[in-house]
């Protein structure tokens, strides 16, 4: 079975939820909109206090060239915007909409008829996903007309889709690909148009048969793409570990995938895509995995952008007594939430409950240069270097380091015998690094 | 209701700690523990002793008295240092004398550079060598393997195989002639000869190397280019001239070889990180070892080679890279 | 052994002739020719390194004062104007008084005032936490508490307070502007010393709406503008629901703080108020 090659982690998986079926989760009574919920710039609110809105109205525009749309994900009375406190505590501007009803802006086609022939030009589906504010939903939230456009000079070969969800607890991609094959499918058609490639692979890990033998079953329809069950390992949903565990082809260092010929986009993303392009529909609603040891029910949720957080555990069975930390996202990336009323967002894939007991930090040991970091860090760098080569200040020998390849993906963190915060101190190292390039530059 | 916590990602994290990966070294310790105390009694069952409580006893004080830092004695690492120390040292050395060592391990080669994960060198072989430069009298007398003894004074004492073969060959004596007067191969791989505390039996050593690989304690890089390259060079030697050089098999089995290559060499804190830097490290231990066993005047050379390699290391970590992701692009 | 006595002197002495005529060579070749005046300079500066006054070093900034012949705009944070004066002296130049200056936190809160609404675990420093979230207290701008100023400071003149999370900064501060520059959240200002060490100042940097920064923190600036109105001398600045005093403009009236609701104007080094104006001693509750 392949996988990647270098490094790599394996921790305890705890896909409690895979059996969920994915739930409709009410419209609540208001919902928080940031403007910022991608990559890039935040896009300009259109709409001002008091205006009526539609769901899949447009109301925050993305004028830059990396930045996404936002439209309502309901329909109701904006009630105000202002700065909101997000997923960090920090305060970013939201538009905050009162709900009232569920009326639909005109032209959203919301049957759930398959729609198969895929009638606009390459160039038009790239406008289409621009317009309907289409990001990745793996997380990283990059404006997903971005990546659909093959920059001048280099060939796509491959679309490489990412339903490998390496993360531990996720399952919403997995129930996605179950639930919403030949949507997904024609997603994926959609976008091998737009990109001007015929092949396509998902790579499923095998921690997931069910999707693998479900998926293959409609394959006979879609010619060009093909899955690939690939071996259980983190991180495997990161493009460039993907790519290499798929085509065996290596990203050189700082550069984008693209450059090997590959396009990566996640499953969920090539729903979106179909939606918008096949429904006019844009990204308003997304799959969120309520998930912990201690929930009550863990479900897959499908979510209106902008609901709070409170709302989703509350489906769930409710706040487990004991609850010590809230996570949205995967335990290795995700960031932990300071406020529980924090909206859902383009890239929220989970809300994960840890109990008190495993809430917290492990004590602190000295390093015990057992190499472990280094050994498992999938980019090949040294960890521990690294990180005390940023806790000194020492950027220069930082970069020569190659620490600006890190994806953080948190492994050396996770494996660190002496629980040293590897990672934290590798970020400032990433940050200040990548000011002293930046400076070099100007 | 308690406060949620924040911290950066990962929120999930190994089950590994510094002292599990501890204990289970000292675990992985008792097949050797068991073959010495089978052939040097109980002599050996107080030398390991005394090692461990005296470690954890300076290092107790150490901490309390002069640094006046956290009591860290029960993570396994002064354990561990006890437990080497002891096993590298001949079973009849006088008890004052292993607490001497321990005090050299513990407060000289672990502390000064500021406690566990920080020393440049292996304090267990820091310890031995100062007893072996102080005390060479005492440190040169092995007792002789009886099966359980619990005669503690006036041991029967004599050479180690590679001592007697040292002697043999510098007296001109061609090999063939000194190979009667050691034990069998056999005897070698199971311990029934003179030597340190636990560095006796190969086999039980490696069982414990083994577990560790198992457990992923030690990688294979280490041991494996350690003892590949003294079994080369050896060989090579021995090819050479078989009357002059002993055959590689016999560097293999005696001597600290296996305990160095496999405990001492592979310690987390004193080797190098990469793949690369591991494998040179484990040839240069191999190759220095033989230069002093065979052309040095000490019988044996693994300590030594170790120490000197350990000096080594924060150049090789600097010389050799782990290889990074998209160095060097061979794409198809 | 006559012998070898006189050929090891014989050598050995050659040898020695030998090796100092190519030191002396090597020495004549590379000789750098430097202003004896930087190392005069040099040696009045205090040699703490401290780059406050924005040179590497102090003997780079010997040499720049040397180089160009004038003390404009050269300060010695640490050594004050006794040392410039000095260097002038030495120099024959003219020297220019600056007020001394002092390293101020302009933030109040504490655990007690900004209560932790989160529990942060990680890599203990501002630096890593500033990237992750607001921090424990929830004011996006105050004061985290973990002490990169403290670590940053080569003069001793800064401690965290236990009790309240917070930097201490002593009187010994050298204003080097270290701690500055260690702030991921600019909350160390560097303000002049003031008169017998009395310094006003608001101790807040919190630019949220009123409510918002109280609702975090019990002694925020919110923004209402009394003291801007109190201010006879134009010298609180006002904007983003902030006060700033300007401390070249402030007279150290005294005449602000009392009217501040939250008590976010602080004064430093005054003698006890006398109860006189009534009215103004119990600040008004907002």
């Amino acid at each position: 079975m392949k996988t990647f090659k270098l490094g790599g982690v394996h921790p305890p998986e705890n896909k409690l939820s895979q059996n969920a079926a994915i739930k409709v989760l009410p419209v609540p009574e208001t919902v928080t909109i940031p403007i910022s919920q991608h990559l890039g710039v935040p896009a300009k609110p259109v709409v001002a206090k008091g205006d009526k809105v539609k769901a899949g109205q447009l109301i925050a525009k993305g004028e830059a060239f990396i930045s996404a749309n936002v439209h309502s994900s309901v329909s109701g009375t904006v009630q105000k915007i202002d700065e909101v406190t997000e997923t960090s505590g920090y305060r970013k501007k939201a538009i905050i909409i009162k709900v009232e009803g569920d009326e639909w802006e005109e032209g959203i086609d919301l049957s759930t008829d398959l729609i198969k022939s895929i009638t606009l030009s390459p160039q038009e589906i790239v406008n289409r996903v621009n317009e309907k504010g289409i990001v990745g939903m793996g997380g990283a939230t990059f404006p997903s007309h971005v990546k659909l456009m093959v920059p001048q000079g280099k060939k796509a070969e491959f679309l490489i889709i990412n339903g490998v969800e390496c993360e531990p607890y996720l399952t919403s991609d997995h129930r996605l690909m179950l639930e919403k094959t030949e949507e997904m499918l024609v997603g994926i058609q959609i976008q091998m148009k737009a990109l001007g490639v015929d092949k396509a692979i998902i790579g499923i890990e095998n921690n997931k048969p069910d999707a693998i033998e479900h998926v293959g079953e409609f394959l006979s329809d879609y010619p060009g793409i093909t899955v690939e069950p690939l071996k259980v390992k983190y991180p495997q949903g990161g493009e460039k570990q993907l790519i290499k565990a798929l085509l065996n082809r290596e990203v050189p260092s700082g550069k984008l995938p693209i450059e090997v010929g590959c396009v990566v986009h996640n499953v969920g993303t090539s729903l979106a895509v179909y939606e918008a392009v096949q429904k006019n529909k844009p990204l308003l609603e997304r799959v969120v995995t309520v998930t912990g040891l201690n929930v009550k029910e863990p479900s897959n949720f499908m979510v209106r952008i902008g609901t709070p957080v409170a709302n989703l555990i509350e489906a769930a069975g409710g706040l487990p007594e004991n609850t010590g930390k809230i996570v949205n996202g995967g335990p290795m990336m995700g960031k932990a939430l300071n406020d529980i009323n924090a909206p859902v967002t383009k890239g929220t894939s989970g809300i994960l409950l840890f109990p008190e007991k495993e809430a917290h930090r492990r004590p602190v040991h000295n390093c015990i240069r057992c190499g472990r970091c280094a050994n498992i860090c999938p980019m090949g760098l040294e960890p521990y270097l690294l990180a005390v080569l940023a806790a000194n200040k020492k950027f220069e020998d930082c970069e020569y380091e190659k620490i600006m390849d890190c994806i953080e993906c948190g492994s050396c963190l996770y494996i660190c015998p002496s629980g040293r915060p590897l990672l934290d101190q590798i970020r400032i190292g990433k940050n200040e690094t990548g000011k002293l390039i930046r400076a070099r530059h100007k | 209701m308690n406060l949620l916590t924040v911290s950066g990602s990962p929120h999930v994290y190994t089950e590994e700690s510094v002292s599990k990966i501890m204990y289970g070294v000292v675990l992985s310790l008792i097949p050797a523990a068991l073959v010495s105390f089978y052939f040097f009694g109980l002599a050996a069952i107080l030398v390991t002793l005394t090692a461990v409580v005296s470690c954890m006893f300076f290092e107790f004080i150490i901490q309390k008295y002069l640094i006046k830092g956290p009591i860290t004695i029960f993570d396994g690492s002064a354990i561990i240092t006890g437990v080497l120390l002891a096993f590298i040292v001949p079973a009849s050395l006088p008890l004052w004398m292993v607490v001497i060592g321990s005090l050299v391990s513990i407060g000289m080669a672990k502390m000064t550079f500021g406690g566990l994960g920080k020393n440049i060198f292996n304090p267990a072989l820091v310890g031995r060598v100062f007893l072996m430069i102080s005390f060479p009298v005492e440190m040169n007398m092995y007792p002789k393997p009886t099966a359980f003894s619990t005669q503690l004074t006036d041991i029967v004492t004599g050479p180690t195989p590679l001592a007697v073969m040292k002697e043999g060959v510098a007296q001109g004596e061609k090999v063939s002639d000194i190979i009667p007067e050691i034990p069998e191969y056999v005897n070698l791989l199971m311990g029934n000869m003179g030597g340190s505390v636990g560095e006796i039996s190969a086999i039980a050593i490696l069982l414990g190397g083994i577990y560790m690989l198992i457990k992923k304690y030690i990688t294979w890089e280490i041991p494996t280019a350690y003892l590949g390259s003294v079994f080369v060079l050896a060989g090579a030697l021995w090819l050479i001239d078989p009357e002059y050089y002993v055959d590689p098999l016999f560097h293999m089995v005696t001597g600290g070889l296996m305990l160095g290559a496999i405990y001492m060499a592979t310690d987390m804190v004193t080797s190098p990180m990469s793949r690369w830097g591991m494998i040179v490290y484990g040839i240069g231990c191999g190759f220095l070892t033989l230069v002093i066993r065979i052309f040095g005047a000490y019988p044996e050379g693994v300590a030594f080679a170790i120490l000197i390699m350990n000096a080594f290391v924060p150049l090789i970590n600097r010389g050799f890279k782990p290889k990074r992701f998209g160095e060097e692009v061979k794409n198809g | 052994m006559n012998e070898i006595t006189l050929i090891s002197v014989i050598s050995l002495g050659s040898l020695g002739t030998i090796a100092a005529i190519i030191l002396y060579m090597v020495a004549q070749k590379f000789k750098v020719i430097e202003d004896p005046r930087i190392d005069i300079v040099a040696d009045k500066l205090p040699g703490a390194n401290c780059g406050g006054c924005g040179y590497a070093g102090c003997r780079a900034l010997a040499e720049e004062i040397v180089r160009k012949e004038s003390l404009d705009g050269m300060k010695c944070p640490p050594g004050g104007n006794e040392v410039i004066s000095d260097i002038a002296a030495v120099l024959g130049l003219e020297a220019k008084e600056e007020d001394p200056t002092i390293a101020v936190l302009r933030c109040s809160g504490s655990r007690e005032n900004a209560p932790p609404k989160v529990k942060y675990e990680g890599d203990i420093t501002c630096a890593f936490s500033h990237s992750l979230f607001a921090g424990e207290g929830g004011c996006p701008n105050g004061c985290l508490g973990y002490g990169d100023c403290v670590v940053s400071c080569d003069f001793d003149a800064m401690y965290m307070e236990e009790e309240t999370g917070l930097p201490i900064i002593k009187d010994n501060c050298v204003s080097c502007g270290a701690c500055v520059k260690a702030c991921p959240r600019n909350i160390v200002e560097i303000r002049k010393r003031g008169k017998k060490d009395r310094r006003i100042f608001v101790s807040c940097i919190n630019i949220e709406k009123g409510g918002v920064a109280r609702k975090n923190c019990k002694v925020a600036c919110i923004g209402c503008g009394k003291c801007v109105k109190e201010c006879k001398f134009d010298a609180i600045i006002f904007e983003n629901n902030l006060a700033y005093i300007d401390f070249n403009k402030c007279t150290l009236c005294r005449k602000c703080p009392p009217v501040c609701p939250t008590g976010a104007i602080h004064e430093l080094n005054f003698p006890p108020r006398k109860p006189r104006p009534e009215t103004r001693t119990e600040p008004a509750e907002a």
